[in-house]
């Protein structure tokens, strides 16, 4: 895998200069920069919403908010979270950064349309938004009808915003799955690719299979709403749970577009910082696709209580089930490569550790929630809120975490500081579980979500879980202050600061404009980490 | 898709491709994956058009009369024939043989023409006579038939979304049409003819499916 590491000093960064030069390029490294920088803007208009809905729920009663604010603030939460920041986070952002480079090329197969799909969402996400602005939107990120269909707020812009940014879903999947099959280097076989570029080519089926089904189905709700067509309105005939259907069969796969890339950033950074080749390799890509397939079959898991027959709910309690059998394949994996392993305990392998715990809580409650009995108990209670918590923040977002801190001084050349972003990863960790693990005993005990006031008997898990919430604000400011700073001011952090062995870490970084100098030749498999190369990066530098 | 760099008339392949061999396998296997994309986005409409059919039977037997189904044979006819000089068009582009190129991709042009015609002779007279969606509906032969607005929705939305389709490829034939006439296809270089050929034939493929569904119904 060597290739020449001849320092020119030319790069991604200062291949050209300008505003407009970014504006304008065709080079996945900047477009994933592009997409890194506005999805965090959004992650923070989320989070904001998040605070003010947790600092509402302070105490019984109503505190700041009326009730029709405080079903607003959800909805931007939950619809922003999902749509413009989990969705698209790593593999648009990460995953437009280094997928070319881990398999060995120049840029992804259709650069221009790479470009298109950043326009396209931010032209999706800002329609959206703007209906801040407008008389805001109040149905849940869910848009169940026939509510969606009546409320007075601005929906239909919502929905259109939603509508677009699937597009740039699907041309990211698109480019990644051609990129993928035809760009690869020579001697990058199947069995030698990373495995994070197996969650993204998984991950992009998905999106390229359950995305257009989504669109479709927004479509449809934009024109009950602006015509009144009643395919879900029951006053015309149509059926309302027909929507639930439809946006259920796109939104389950979308949890694991959104998980699996996540779970590929912590296959690629558990082997280096373990120094030891991974577990399980086939297993893991195998799970991966399980994943992936069984994803199309469970949705109805999330409508047993909507009406629908008695025996789906049996064969979708069923079939969800099945999700733990690969999902398992992957922790067992994961920590047989942990073990005996010569562990660090550097940032990016302390959010995987973090990982590995609040994901396997997340997973192991949502197979509480595919049992019939006990979800109907459960339904739209907090016990879900926590549970898709877990998955999503404590998955893919501490997956995020573990990939951005590992991979910034590949997208950078600098290096943070390593105590910092220690307390940090201590910090959000703590303060996550502290915010959610709350909810799980709230909800158990039968306290609904979604609604703005709680009886007194919640007060004490609720002022816990909202403290909690200040705790990851304080954790992603110091994220940020460090990162900042690193930017500004941090030291060279070198090629390969990890010692770590795919193809993106064997050039300089910042990466030149067309990634490497010389056409890399791939000669063994990605986590071969024995011998001298266990060693390498041990003490902080090659 | 793939980006051009004409250097006196010579066409090369994008600078992270190895070869033109290997572009075009690559936009290839692009354009498949988006036609599965176009695929998956009209079946949403194919299963709330199945459940209708469920639901309600009668009144979509009763509702189809209303469709003019000499009209939607003529547009049938007239898309097969656009199918065929497609066809012709990509293999004349193979041939490096430009005027049959745009021979042939005007032919397509102006059956796509007819078809949008006859599709606005049939939108309008329904517009005309209150065969709406939904709501909308007030045909008033047909009122005292239950839901009948819903089925005049699916047969607007469904033949709506494949006339913007059709409007859409006829804006990609006329750029091609240009392109073409620069000389700019030939053994080496004909990926854009290919792909839209791919591109038309599904739009109408869908219209061979929404024509006896919606139709010949009975």
């Amino acid at each position: 895998m060597a290739t020449s590491t001849v320092q020119h000093g030319d790069n991604y960064i200062n291949h050209s200069q300008g505003i407009m030069s970014w504006l304008k390029t065709l080079d996945h490294k900047r477009i994933g920069i592009m997409y890194l920088f506005s999805i965090l803007f959004f992650f923070l208009v989320g989070g904001i919403f998040a605070l003010l809905v947790r600092l509402e729920l302070l105490a019984p009663g109503m505190q700041f908010m009326s009730q029709d604010k405080y079903n607003q603030a959800f909805t931007y939460h939950g619809a922003i979270m999902v749509f413009m920041v989990i969705i698209p986070l790593i593999p648009a952002a990460i995953g437009n950064f280094v997928l070319p480079m881990m398999v060995g090329a120049k840029d992804v197969a259709f650069p221009r349309w790479n470009l298109a799909s950043y326009y396209v969402y931010m032209t999706g996400a800002l329609v959206a938004a703007s209906t801040l602005f407008m008389n805001g939107v109040d149905t849940g990120w869910t848009f169940y009808t026939p509510y969606s269909i009546r409320t007075n707020t601005s929906a239909a812009w919502v929905l259109m915003g939603a509508f677009i940014m699937g597009f740039s879903s699907i041309l990211t999947g698109l480019n990644f799955i051609v990129t993928v099959h035809k760009l690869r280097a020579p001697g990058l076989s199947w069995d030698r690719l990373p495995l994070f570029v197996w969650a993204l080519y998984a991950t992009s089926i998905i999106q390229i299979l359950a995305t257009p089904v989504l669109a479709i189905t927004l479509f449809l709700l934009i024109l009950e709403r602006t015509l009144g067509i009643g395919i879900f309105d029951p006053k015309l005939g149509g059926d309302p749970v027909l929507f639930q259907h439809f946006f259920w069969f796109y939104s389950h796969p979308a949890v694991y577009i959104m998980v699996l890339p996540a779970m590929g950033v912590i296959s690629e950074v558990i082997p280096v910082f373990s120094r030891k080749p991974i577990f399980g390799y086939k297993a893991i890509a195998a799970a991966t696709f399980g994943i992936a397939l069984v994803s199309f079959i469970v949705w109805g898991h999330h409508m047993f209580v909507s009406g629908q027959s008695a025996f789906a709910n049996y064969v979708f309690s069923l079939l969800t089930m099945f999700v733990a059998i690969p999902t398992g394949v992957k922790v067992f994996s994961w920590l047989g490569t942990l073990y005996k392993g010569s562990l660090r305990f550097d940032a990016p392998m302390l959010y995987v550790y973090g990982f590995l715990i609040v994901f396997t809580i997340g997973g192991l409650t949502g197979m509480f929630l595919a049992t019939v009995s006990l979800d109907v108990h459960l339904t739209d209670t907090y016990f879900v809120v926590a549970h898709f918590h877990y998955v999503m923040v404590g998955g893919t977002l501490l997956g995020f975490m573990a990939g951005l801190h590992y991979w910034f001084p590949k997208f950078t050349g600098k290096m943070y500081k390593e105590s910092t972003a220690t307390w940090a990863a201590l910090i959000i960790n703590i303060g996550f579980n502290v915010t959610f693990f709350p909810q799980f005993i709230l909800g158990a005990l039968g306290m609904p979500r979604r609604y703005a006031d709680y009886l007194p008997q919640f007060e004490t898990l609720n002022r816990l879980s909202t403290v909690g919430s200040w705790f990851i604000l304080l954790g992603f400011l110091v994220v940020a202050y460090n990162l900042w700073s690193a930017l500004k001011s941090g030291v060279k952090a070198g090629n390969n600061p990890w010692g770590a062995l795919t193809l993106e870490w064997q050039t300089p970084s910042p990466p030149p404009h067309e990634n490497f100098t010389n056409d890399p030749v791939v000669t063994e498999g990605p986590y071969e980490y024995v011998g001298e190369k266990a060693l390498m990066g041990v003490n902080g530098a090659v | 898709m793939g980006s051009t760099t004409s250097v006196a008339g010579q066409r090369q392949h994008a600078h992270h491709f190895k070869n033109g061999r290997e572009e075009f396998e690559a936009c290839k296997q692009g354009m498949w994956i988006f036609l599965v994309t176009e695929v998956l986005f009209f079946s949403g409409l194919f299963l709330a058009y199945a459940i209708l059919r469920v639901f309600y039977p009668e009144m979509v037997a009763a509702a189809h009369h209303e469709l003019d189904w000499k009209m939607g044979g003529l547009n049938t006819v007239v898309l097969l024939i656009s199918s065929w000089t497609m066809a012709r068009a990509v293999s004349a582009a193979q041939r490096g043989q430009a005027q049959k190129v745009v021979s042939f991709l005007l032919a397509t042009f102006i059956c796509a023409g007819i078809f949008m015609c006859v599709k606005y002779m049939e939108y309008s007279h329904k517009i005309h006579e209150g065969l709406l969606p939904g709501s909308l509906f007030s045909f008033k032969d047909l009122l005292s038939v239950d839901k009948v607005g819903l089925f005049f929705s699916v047969y607007f939305v469904m033949t709506g979304i494949h006339g913007l389709h059709v409007l859409i490829g006829m804006g990609l034939i006329l750029w091609i049409m240009k392109r073409a006439s620069r000389n700019e296809f030939g053994p080496n270089y004909f990926t854009p003819v290919e792909m839209l050929g791919l591109y038309w034939h599904f739009v109408d493929l869908v219209w061979i499916y929404l024509f006896p569904l919606l139709y010949l119904v009975s």
